[in-house]
């Protein structure tokens, strides 16, 4: 156990073991995938390679669309959901987050709403959707019907990291500006955003990736064109050629520096936040 | 302009509510109703109408599919709870270093910053008849054929499911057992505990919530999902989540809601004792 000086249980080799598995287990397959995007122009999905390039890389982004089908368009359409995404999830759950830091009559079914929407299959939200639009005539497209679908799977998470955030959040600091005389706006400004911010990044970014991710709900919703997941799957069933490993590559390096970007953004929030408390207690 | 507390609690969560009632709870209404009505070519007819019911009842086929579906969580839920727990276990009660247990933590999520189709494709080049697998095996002279059932069978299926939703076990228990107050560990050792009394006198029982919010993850993810079980047992496995995929796409939406409905009173029933069991709200507040 974790006791610093005690000697290592055996139960401890035995465990460190079966987590490097488990670790083999997640990323094995993901490192093929990345060192099979640099596989030679002649060679396929497996090994061995036939010597490396970035063939694939080229193919992917002047290719005349053979093996990439509508790659291009989806990642847009993708980009354009997930920005908009993005920031309606950002209000609308910290919209509903704050209203949680009163009790109020309508304060539970929104909180059991949340959690069924996390929990039903997003199949059946999606079909669900589809089949309302279906009866009242509406015809589905990815501005109403895709982005609503889309928001009954990111909100709750937002609402949940709200939660989290406003758990610890220390209501001293707001009673204190309110003693000082500020109104409720200020409070807001000055005192909660701040605060919260990090959790508003999060919630921004959840909001970002969720959409991205998302294919049970969209898919139904979504209207005409794929996006990014929909288009990787339809891509996925007649793949032949290494160009997929090439998008996969591509697609993890973006996905990465967006998380990475975010993390230190907020680290930086928290950092400059400590130098601060520090240089008033000085 | 100021409001009352209630009034302004109203209204910021007025755009949330909308969106539950109008896209969640009004369209599970309506699949509800229309899984009772007849139906024509991509219309539902509003007339009563049992036989969706019926033929789910009737059907051996459609038997057969709930059976499959069934057969894969039971497999994929013992596995990432086995695997989750012990992992948990491992990264909380073993390593020693915050520093690390967090690295640790953090290599597992990263892996699901990729997107799903990628890493579902990423079984290929390793389980495919001429992936690594096979070439390992028969390089090593245990075979002499590749395997065959490597890929595009249920056992691909049920391992992407693994590789996938581990994670959905391993954090809320890892979560509970981060929860735990270590003196209790502590004072059982003292009085002569071994590590495996430990475990299933003290952590067990302490991490329930957690295994049971990850239980329902897995649970809704394989029920509901069409995506991996479609991709990676190329079309040759076929579950109701499926099935229902195949009717909306012949615009039958009615025996789609129908299927739909019995799916969702399965998981809501599962989810519900699980919830007589486990007080998650308390969970999320602590």
């Amino acid at each position: 156990m974790r006791d610093a000086g005690m000697p290592r249980p055996a139960s401890y080799y035995f465990l460190s073991f079966v987590f490097t598995l488990f670790v083999l287990f997640l990323y094995g397959p993901m490192i093929c995938v990345y060192i099979l995007s640099f596989q030679g122009p002649t060679g396929g999905m497996s090994f061995p390679m036939q010597g490396w390039s970035l063939h694939w890389f080229t193919v992917l982004f002047d290719g005349n669309g053979r093996g990439v089908g509508d790659i291009h368009n989806a990642f847009w359409r993708s980009m354009r959901m997930c920005a908009i995404m993005a920031v309606a999830t950002m209000l609308i759950a910290t919209a509903a987050g704050m209203s949680f830091r009163r009790r109020y009559p309508g304060s539970n079914f929104v909180f059991y709403s949340a959690i069924v929407s996390m929990i039903l299959p997003g199949l059946f939200v999606g079909f669900g959707i589809a089949l309302t639009f279906n009866i009242f005539g509406l015809k589905s497209d990815w501005w109403h019907s895709g982005l609503g679908a889309q928001l009954t799977w990111s909100l709750p998470f937002g609402l949940l990291i709200m939660f989290i955030v406003l758990g610890r959040f220390n209501p001293s600091y707001e009673e204190a500006a309110t003693d000082l005389g500020a109104n409720s706006r200020q409070r807001f400004l000055y005192i909660i955003l701040p605060i919260i911010l990090p959790g508003i990044i999060g919630i921004t970014t959840a909001g970002f990736t969720s959409s991205y991710q998302e294919a049970a709900r969209t898919s139904l919703n979504v209207g005409t064109g794929n996006t990014m997941p929909m288009e990787l799957t339809a891509l996925l069933g007649m793949a032949t050629t290494p160009v997929m490993f090439a998008i996969g590559t591509l697609t993890t390096l973006f996905m990465f520096t967006l998380v990475i970007v975010t993390l230190v953004v907020v680290a930086r929030i928290a950092k400059q936040r400590q130098l601060r408390l520090t240089r008033q207690s000085a | 302009m100021t409001f009352s507390p209630r009034a302004a609690s109203w209204l910021q969560a007025t755009p949330f509510m909308l969106i539950m009632v109008f896209l969640v709870i009004v369209p599970l209404v309506i699949v509800f109703v229309a899984s009772f009505m007849d139906y024509g070519f991509a219309e539902v007819i509003p007339v009563l109408y049992w036989g969706n019911y019926l033929d789910i009842f009737r059907s051996r086929l459609t038997w057969d599919l709930y059976a499959t579906a069934l057969r894969m969580l039971v497999i994929v839920w013992t596995v990432t709870l086995l695997l989750g727990f012990t992992i948990a276990y491992y990264l909380i009660f073993h390593v020693r270093s915050n520093f690390w247990r967090a690295i640790f933590l953090m290599a597992c999520a990263i892996p699901f910053w990729t997107d799903g189709a990628i890493r579902m494709i990423s079984w290929v080049p390793l389980l495919g008849r001429e992936g690594l697998v096979n070439q390992a095996l028969m390089g090593m002279g245990i075979i002499e054929q590749p395997i065959s059932w490597l890929l595009y069978s249920e056992f691909s299926v049920v391992l992407v499911y693994i590789n996938m939703l581990t994670l959905a076990m391993l954090g809320p228990i890892a979560n509970s057992m981060g929860k735990i107050d270590y003196s209790i560990i502590q004072a059982a050792r003292d009085q002569g505990a071994g590590e495996w009394q430990i475990i299933t006198n003290i952590i067990i029982p302490l991490v329930r919530p957690g295994i049971a919010i990850g239980s329902i993850f897995i649970l809704t993810a394989v029920m509901g999902d069409a995506f991996i079980v479609k991709m990676m047992s190329g079309n040759q496995v076929n579950t109701p989540a499926g099935a229902i995929m195949t009717e909306i796409a012949a615009f039958q939406y009615p025996p789609a809601a129908a299927k739909s409905v019995v799916m969702l009173v399965l998981v809501i029933g599962v989810v519900a004792t699980i919830l007589r069991v486990v007080d998650i709200k308390k969970e999320l507040a602590r």
